[in-house]
């Protein structure tokens, strides 16, 4: 790797992150190996960086990279054939004869091996933790040191878990196909939950100093983005477009100057950027408007949407919010669900018939552990004057969260209630 | 964000319009933005023979209707992308089927947090606005 020159580096990685997802597409249609078509993509990016520092960015820098891989492809089959060739009583005829065609035209269906690569990264054979890691690694362009760095993760530990995915597409034996028919629902869930689950990870840090790593949730925004292209028909893919657009737009309003988080309620308005806003808002029309009951993003997403159309939080509309925490409570029953529409009814309906809700959540063995639900009761608490009960459930949140900017927010609440102060809101 | 500045559109007619050849490249383009995911929105601007200037000369606001004859570049339209790095965006602006002689300028949007505190707490009549707008809809 050149060191010289810093600027043709940076438009190397340039160039990478915009082509790197199609070069992988396309040599996994070639190959039919994922795996495969990952490291011949990387060698042709090593190959990139050790020439382009002196001949310059070529004029077409990803039919470039394409050629490269191409070439490269072409070696590994031609050493396997020699090797197959030595070994000619156990070489099997298929295997023996496969010689990928290298000269179909790529840019014919591009995006159908785009879609294939999202389906296969995100195949339900792997965890979810790989299935993430390799996602961002083959359809987001993203190294592996990013990727650790991204989750506060050794980077051996991303290496391994990429290796390991890896092979286990292959020992699977998942073709590179889009799931048709009935599996197409369940594998479908199972790509929309890699994209939420990065830009999660992004959104609300679950552990270390930041609060949001807003690179990730740009990682995966950009996956939702091309994937409503990919798949314009799909309520669901919409669905959850709407909602990371939305809440990314509250991303500059989510932390103090100093870093510290700013709940929904309290945050300065006018700083939500309405660009994404309205994006939102348009890709949950477009959701709406397909017709059928809303999924368990779309649903989230009019959640948010209540939210994002509100001026200030006293123009919230409670009571639609609790209706669609209804709904997705039938979809989708879950305490933190539960717990969601408790904070809503409070708000709706004053904080004694939300407190009645939540008191009912502390027995769930789900929740014991998940910080929210003492600090959503201490808040309920505080606002009926029960101030004591509320300090010891604030001091309680603090305990089980591992965000450190998490627990000075409760740990400040606490303290506030003791010295008899109450957080004005 | 990418700005396009057409080559003599200071001078273009009203109504003035690219060829429908640079349009439908144009259009490949813009899909092409759309379906890596990273386009937020764009618009094309009709010529300055079509807008009008308010200078402030002394501070007074004066209107001059177009075209402009003494502005060189003048802007065509633009896109409003979201990437990782300017060399990503100056990499998109490359690819942009642009005839000879044009110019695409690669510009960042200003975030609030690019500017001083001061200007900040300036740029920030929120307090005010909010206890306005909280007023309002306690009303209803």
């Amino acid at each position: 790797m050149s060191v010289g020159d810093p600027a043709t580096h940076r438009a190397i990685e340039a160039v990478w992150r915009i082509e790197s997802a199609r070069i992988v597409a396309g040599l996994a249609r070639m190959t039919r190996d994922v795996g495969l078509a990952e490291e011949l993509a990387q060698e042709a990016l090593v190959a990139a960086l050790e020439k382009w520092p002196e001949s310059g960015v070529p004029d077409k820098p990803g039919a470039w990279l394409m050629a490269a891989a191409k070439n490269r492809a072409l070696d590994h089959y031609r050493h396997r054939k020699m090797a197959e060739t030595k070994h000619e009583e156990i070489a099997s005829e298929a295997e023996e004869g496969f010689m990928p065609d290298f000269d179909a035209n790529l840019e014919d269906d591009i995006g159908d091996d785009l879609l294939r690569l999202i389906f296969t990264a995100c195949h339900p054979v792997l965890s979810t933790e790989a299935r993430a890691a390799l996602t961002l690694k083959l359809l987001c362009g993203l190294a592996t040191h990013e990727i650790a760095r991204a989750f506060l993760v050794p980077e051996p530990t991303i290496a391994q878990r990429i290796v390991r995915a890896k092979r286990t597409l292959a020992e699977a034996r998942v073709p590179f196909e889009v799931p048709r028919g009935d599996e197409l629902a369940a594998r479908l869930a199972s790509v929309l939950e890699v994209i939420y689950l990065v830009f999660n990870e992004g959104y609300s840090a679950t552990a270390g100093e930041d609060w949001i790593r807003p690179g990730l949730c740009e990682d995966a925004l950009r996956l939702g983005r091309i994937l409503a292209e990919l798949a314009p028909h799909e309520p669901e893919v919409l669905g959850l477009l709407a909602l990371m657009e939305i809440q990314a737009s509250r991303l500059r309003a989510r932390t103090s100057p100093s870093g510290e988080p700013i709940l929904l309620m309290d945050q300065d308005r006018s700083r939500w950027d309405q660009l994404l806003v309205r994006r939102g808002l348009a890709a949950l029309e477009r959701a709406e408007s397909l017709g059928g009951a809303l999924g368990p993003y779309a649903l989230q997403a009019a959640i948010a949407a209540c939210h994002a159309r509100a001026h200030v939080p006293a123009e919230t509309d409670w009571k639609r919010i609790v209706a669609l925490y209804d709904a997705l409570a039938q979809l989708m029953p879950s305490p933190v669900v539960e717990l969601n529409r408790a904070v809503a009814v409070a708000m709706a309906f004053g904080p004694s018939e939300g407190l009645a809700l939540v008191d009912a959540l502390t027995s769930e063995t789900a929740l014991r552990g998940y910080h929210l639900l003492p600090s959503v009761r201490g808040d309920l608490l505080e606002k009926l004057g029960r101030l004591d009960e509320a300090r010891g459930e604030f001091e309680r949140a603090a305990a089980l969260t591992r965000n450190a900017r998490e627990i000075r927010l409760l740990l400040d609440r606490a303290a506030a209630l003791r010295s008899g102060l109450r957080v004005v809101k | 964000m990418m700005v396009v500045i057409p080559k003599g559109y200071e001078k273009a007619k009203p109504g003035a319009m690219p060829d429908a050849k640079l349009v439908a490249e144009m259009s490949k383009y813009n899909e092409s933005l759309q379906k890596a995911g990273v386009l937020l929105s764009m618009e094309g601007l009709h010529p300055p023979s079509m807008g009008a200037r308010v200078s402030f000369a002394g501070g007074k606001p004066k209107v001059t209707d177009g075209p402009f004859t003494e502005s060189k570049e003048v802007i065509g339209g633009f896109w409003i992308i979201q990437v990782k790095s300017k060399a990503e965006a100056i990499e998109w602006a490359k690819r942009c089927p642009m005839p000879d002689d044009e110019i695409v300028e690669v510009r960042q949007v200003a975030e609030f947090e690019d500017f001083p505190e001061d200007v900040q707490k300036a740029a920030s009549n929120e307090p005010a606005l909010r206890a306005q707008l909280e007023k309002k809809a306690k009303k209803r």
